[in-house]
């Protein structure tokens, strides 16, 4: 992609507090005070500031583009403090999205993407292809496009418009505020997807401030959790403020299906998988009765010449002699692979009510099996991270932290023997526990 | 009106083309002077305002005051000054349009909408840039529906204009020529010709208004 070569840049907030006199708070609807924040956002991760109304979320992210100064503290983008910068040269630097969009009506597409390179002096010639050229990417066909008007556009095309437009002088950051919190969920849900796989490839340092859980735990690297009064309440992974919120707050704030909200952001290649006894149609029946009772499962996997699973055979149920059949497989175990959610998987053994899944790969071909007892013993594992302490102290003396959001799931799975299909365990037990 | 003469008499209308042109001419005058000077003030007077709220208040007071100033007292209080001049004519026209003006053009920049202004000011739109690219463009609908009304109003009063004199006195003396003479064609002409104009201005003006903000009649799903 031409013209997307600055990355992020890290920002960050030393001991900001912005508070309002009494007077003012009255007289209309201010927005939150922000209470003594630190907090650094590394180069190129997408960091949500959640919380309810009125927590500072909106104030923290608009004192970074300076339409709110703080009371007192520093943001630093890249080590340098904002204020020594020229306001409008700080401004045009960062890109700015918010949920009413605020594409100006009386420009067409085509012009209000070009807004900040406009601004910025870039020549005609360029503005038109640059403008053509981020319209491509959040998927609008400038043909179709780029002449008309806001006001000719659905909602959901209009919000694509507007991060266009912020993008459109490649700035190192953007803030976003709400960007999605007025299209309906479909369209969100699907904004949201086109967001993240466009941040794989423009890796910008990205604020978030967005008042639902769901989309923090989705869209976020990082979360910073948000309480009345503006205090930051946590401060980490998606994963590490579910499985170990740091206080109450957190813990009623992520909500009661934490686990569950855990389960849909891991991967079944986050879990240890068991190994299958498996064998082929045509192979000796009385050696695969053999290696199927001494593995603690007791089943054996029939897969096909290419590896491909073809379904269970219970030791009961293999000759003392003769060769195996594809007859008799009973396939009842779901297939997934280390792409699908724990949360997918589960719901697909629940509902064939099994205790293992199989895994394959692309091909098709057996790699393993995943069982509710695994998952389970993932979920616990969790719980035991002391997210909020590391992230805090590493916020607090400006380390970056290169790699938060790479360590999710990376965790020891933990030793132990194999999975037995016929131990009932509650896989949800381990998330509901604390709350 | 003289008994077996013809309510309208076009054989005087076809032989006075020239003057009644110049009537309308005049008439014209007395319109788009006062207008354009109202526009100028009432445009200053309203970027003060959405800037200084407080200035809001006072200055709808004074135009409103201004506008409630009958327009023959006004040229009695003005004659000592400017004389039987055409200024004397022009000065309360023009004080007549600073209210409809004044208060539809604040309302056009009041009308821009909060999210647009934020978004420009968080992009960083300098104030002025702003004012002339974004808040200026968007107040012109309503500013343009301020000027139909002040120009349809002036185009009325004008007519009163005839008192101070011949020279410039437009339709209105047509008109006032008419009742002294007991002559209908006159008077009825003047009345018909400053109806046609204020319909003519009105009907430009919604022309002028679609042409210059596309935007605002753009159909969804295209053009």
């Amino acid at each position: 992609m031409t013209g997307l070569a600055t990355q992020g840049a890290v920002v960050q907030f030393e001991h900001v507090s912005k508070s309002y006199d009494p007077a003012a708070t009255r007289a209309k609807n201010v927005p939150g005070a922000v209470n003594d924040l630190s907090l650094t956002v590394p180069a190129g991760k997408i960091c949500i500031l959640v919380g309810p109304s009125g927590c500072g979320k909106t104030t923290s992210l608009k004192m970074v583009n300076r339409l709110i100064e703080p009371t007192s503290g520093r943001i630093t983008i890249d080590g340098v403090d904002i204020t020594t910068r020229e306001l409008t040269a700080l401004r045009r630097g960062i890109g700015y999205v918010i949920q009413q969009v605020g594409l100006f009506p009386h420009q067409t597409i085509g012009e209000n993407v070009a807004t900040v390179p406009r601004l910025l002096g870039w020549p005609k010639a360029r503005l038109r292809e640059r403008s053509e050229e981020l319209m491509g990417l959040v998927g609008l066909d400038p043909a179709k496009y780029r002449d008309r008007y806001p006001s000719q556009l659905s909602g959901g095309e209009r919000q694509r418009v507007g991060v266009a437009r912020a993008l459109a002088a490649d700035p190192p950051i953007m803030l976003m505020d709400e960007p999605f919190g007025a299209v309906d969920p479909i369209v969100r849900d699907r904004l949201q997807n086109e967001f993240l796989r466009l941040q794989e490839s423009i890796a910008k340092t990205i604020l978030f401030v967005t008042h639902d859980i769901d989309e923090a735990i989705k869209m976020g690297d990082l979360v910073a959790v948000f309480q009345t009064g503006g205090i930051l309440a946590q401060f980490g992974t998606p994963l590490d403020i579910l499985a170990a919120p740091a206080s109450e707050f957190v813990a009623r704030f992520v909500g009661q299906d934490r686990g569950l909200k855990r389960l849909s952001l891991l991967r079944v290649a986050d879990v240890e998988l068991a190994q299958a006894v498996t064998a082929r149609p045509g192979d000796s029946a009385a050696d695969a009765r053999r290696r199927a009772l001494d593995d603690p499962l007791r089943y054996l996997l029939l897969i096909d010449a290419s590896n491909r699973p073809l379904g269970w055979v219970s030791h009961g149920d293999i000759p003392a002699e003769g060769v195996l059949t594809e007859r008799m497989a009973n396939p009842v175990s779901p297939v997934v692979n280390k792409r699908t959610t724990l949360k997918d998987a589960l719901s697909m053994m629940l509902d064939a009510d099994v205790q293992t899944g199989i895994v394959v790969d692309r091909t098709g071909a057996v790699q393993g099996l995943l069982t509710i007892d695994a998952v389970a013993r993932k979920m616990r594992d969790g719980e035991h991270a002391p997210a909020f302490d590391r992230l805090a102290v590493e916020g607090a003396t400006g380390e970056p932290g290169e790699d938060e959001a790479g360590s999710l799931g990376s965790d020891d799975p933990g030793a132990g023997g194999g999975p037995d299909p016929l131990d009932p365990v509650s896989p949800l037990e381990a998330g509901t526990g604390q709350s | 009106m003289i008994e077996g003469q013809p309510l309208i008499d076009f054989g005087w209308i076809a032989g006075h083309l020239e003057s009644i042109g110049q009537r309308i001419i005049q008439h014209l005058q007395l319109t788009i002077v006062p207008l354009v000077l109202g526009i100028v003030i009432s445009m200053i007077l309203a970027i003060w305002a959405v800037r200084q709220r407080r200035a809001y208040g006072p200055i709808t007071a004074i135009t409103g005051l201004l506008y409630t100033i009958p327009s023959l007292a006004a040229f009695a209080v003005l004659r000592p000054i400017t004389g039987l001049s055409l200024l004397t004519a022009l000065i309360p026209l023009t004080t007549y349009t600073l209210l409809i003006l004044f208060r539809n053009f604040v309302a056009g920049f009041v009308a821009v909408p909060a999210d647009v202004l934020e978004a420009a000011e968080g992009m960083g739109y300098t104030r002025r840039e702003r004012l002339l690219r974004v808040e200026l463009p968007l107040a012109v609908p309503l500013m343009i529906a301020g000027v139909r009304l002040a120009s349809v109003t002036t185009i009325g009063l004008a007519t009163v204009a005839a008192v101070l004199g011949d020279t410039f006195g437009g339709l209105g003396q047509l008109i006032t020529e008419g009742i002294q003479n007991f002559f209908p064609t006159k008077y009825l002409l003047g009345a018909a010709l400053s109806v046609v104009l204020a319909f003519a201005a009105d009907y430009l003006f919604v022309r002028f208004e679609r042409l210059v903000t596309p935007w605002a009649h753009a159909r969804a799903g295209g053009r």
